[in-house]
């Protein structure tokens, strides 16, 4: 379980996040969805302890994150672009997170077969296309026997073949109990893996709920509309709510705003 | 192994392949052997050397610690998402690049003496003295270096204000002192000239140096007060500390930024 309390966090003047609190349950997908720039990788790299929270805590399974490195044990990350040392080559780069972990991925082989990696693993990591690292990304982020999966817009650059096992993957590790927290654009991903959406906008958090909740509020049955309702209602401050009484909501959609919808 | 130095290893490594260590000690090895064959005086190139040493490092650990801070900061990012502790990152990085660079001098400038030995006296105190505030200031400037890389998220900002420490400490401040020497020369100014001495590490390296050369009698009355003071065990034990301490507390400064970054 990962839960997110109150966490707020400003770069310069810029607010990013505005007491966030969150709970991500386990054997589910979270989908954290918003406009660009509304707070979704920052929170997510709050989860990771990259970012630190001017206020507020993260907890992994009742661990503050900011306390020990150990933490981050099970916790698998796959970035929106990674970026790799330019002078190691793939299995180096492997061999590396493995060093500086202590301990050997009993899955790497297999993760390296899934997603199609193996004639590149002699290849320096400069010379792969954003794709092939894309891979080599997922592999290191299921490598370690994962309890918490930050998916940051993972299957952007990925072919579609690569993308399909992404997902069959991200599936088979939320069968297996995992957390799973995902950002994504693409519709068709969301709709297929999400459990949940915590929707964001300009760092607060103003819908939280089942994809059927999300439709059941908005009145729209397709995931897309759906969301950018979301996104001009929060942004007109509760226009929607104003114009059309049947969502039966008082205001930009909340956490509570599920519960009325139901 | 612990991770610390595991980090070590892989800073070490990568500074390796960068070839630019490899230069360095050669730069040093090259200076050092002409200095000793042209001149044929040990002494009087401990004292070239010395010069070079004192203006050249500085520079050398700034740029390349900089440059090894924001090359590696992917790789850091990677680690940090990896069950690893910041400050095992962050000195594992640092004393990843300035035990090299340290050793690098040391090596480039300790062999050609070595060889020298061989055919001719050497004297080890000034070697010695002058191997050991060269390693000094590699380890205080890479730690400026850091600090600097943590604490600035623009590398072009951070270049400069490195830059500006150079100029600051191994140009400007001697300036500076001899500025405050001559309008205050009426005055007994000698424990405050050694007070500003302690307060720059290059100066204070230069001094520690001088001292071990008969060359200090030519600094005169200074020069001999000095030589008392940090002589006696009391002036050796705060000299030592000073340089400590400008070993320690621009790494230690760093660390604490890079604790609170966000990545």
């Amino acid at each position: 379980m990962v839960v997110v309390d109150a966490v707020s966090k400003r770069f310069g003047r810029l607010v990013v996040l505005k007491g966030v609190s969150a709970e991500f349950r386990p054997g589910a997908v979270t989908a954290v969805v918003g406009p660009n720039a509304s707070g979704k990788t920052t929170l997510l790299k709050c989860v990771l302890g990259l970012v630190k929270p001017d206020a507020g805590t993260v907890t992994i399974d009742g661990r503050p994150v900011d306390d020990d490195p150990r933490v981050r044990e099970r916790v698998g990350y796959m970035p929106q672009e990674p970026r790799f040392p330019d002078n190691l080559r793939v299995h180096e780069l492997f061999a590396l997170v493995q060093d500086l972990r202590g301990e050997r991925s009993e899955r790497l082989d297999e993760l390296i077969d899934h997603f199609g990696l193996r004639e590149h693993l002699r290849k320096p990591l400069r010379t792969l296309s954003g794709g092939t690292k894309q891979k080599a990304s997922a592999v290191l982020t299921f490598a370690f026997a994962p309890r918490v999966l930050v998916l940051d817009e993972p299957s952007a650059g990925l072919d579609p073949l690569a993308s399909s096992r992404l997902k069959d993957r991200i599936l088979l590790e939320r069968s297996r109990g995992a957390t799973v927290l995902l950002t994504s654009h693409v519709m068709s991903e969301l709709e297929e893996l999400a459990d949940e959406v915590l929707f964001l906008l300009e760092g607060s958090v103003r819908f939280r709920g089942t994809l059927d909740s999300l439709r059941a509020a908005t009145g729209e049955t397709r995931l897309e509309r759906a969301l950018a309702r979301l996104m001009t209602a929060g942004g007109a401050a509760g226009s929607l709510a104003a114009g059309a009484s049947r969502y039966a909501v008082a205001g930009p959609f909340s956490p509570e705003t599920e519960e009325a919808a139901a | 192994m612990s991770t610390t130095l595991k980090v070590m290893k892989y800073a070490f490594f990568d500074l390796l392949r960068s070839r630019w260590l490899v230069a360095y000690t050669l730069f040093f090895a090259v200076a050092t052997a002409g200095l000793l064959w042209f001149g044929d005086d040990p002494v009087q190139a401990a004292l070239s050397s010395l010069n070079l040493v004192l203006l050249v490092i500085p520079l050398v650990a700034l740029m390349l610690g900089m440059n090894h801070f924001y090359y590696a900061r992917d790789y850091v990012q990677l680690i940090l998402t990896q069950p690893v502790s910041r400050p095992a990152v962050f000195l594992g990085q640092f004393v990843g690049v300035a035990a090299p660079l340290a050793g690098a001098f040391v090596v480039g400038t300790g062999v050609p003496y070595l060889v020298y030995s061989l055919a001719a006296p050497v004297q080890a105190p000034v070697l010695a003295s002058l191997l050991v505030a060269g390693a000094v200031v590699s380890v205080v400037f890479t730690g400026l270096a850091f600090w600097l890389g943590v604490a600035n998220e623009e590398r072009a900002k951070a270049l400069g204000l490195a830059l500006g420490v150079w100029l600051l400490l191994s140009i400007v401040y001697d300036g500076l002192v001899l500025f405050f020497i001559v309008i205050a020369q009426a005055y007994p100014i000698e424990t405050a000239v050694m007070g500003l001495t302690l307060l720059n590490p290059i100066d204070l390296s230069r001094v520690l140096v001088l001292l071990r050369l008969d060359t200090a009698a030519l600094l005169g009355y200074t020069g001999a007060l000095f030589a008392r003071f940090l002589g006696s065990p009391g002036g050796t034990a705060l000299a030592c500390g000073a340089l400590l301490t400008w070993a320690v507390v621009p790494a230690w400064l760093g660390l604490r930024a890079f604790r609170a970054k966000d990545f």
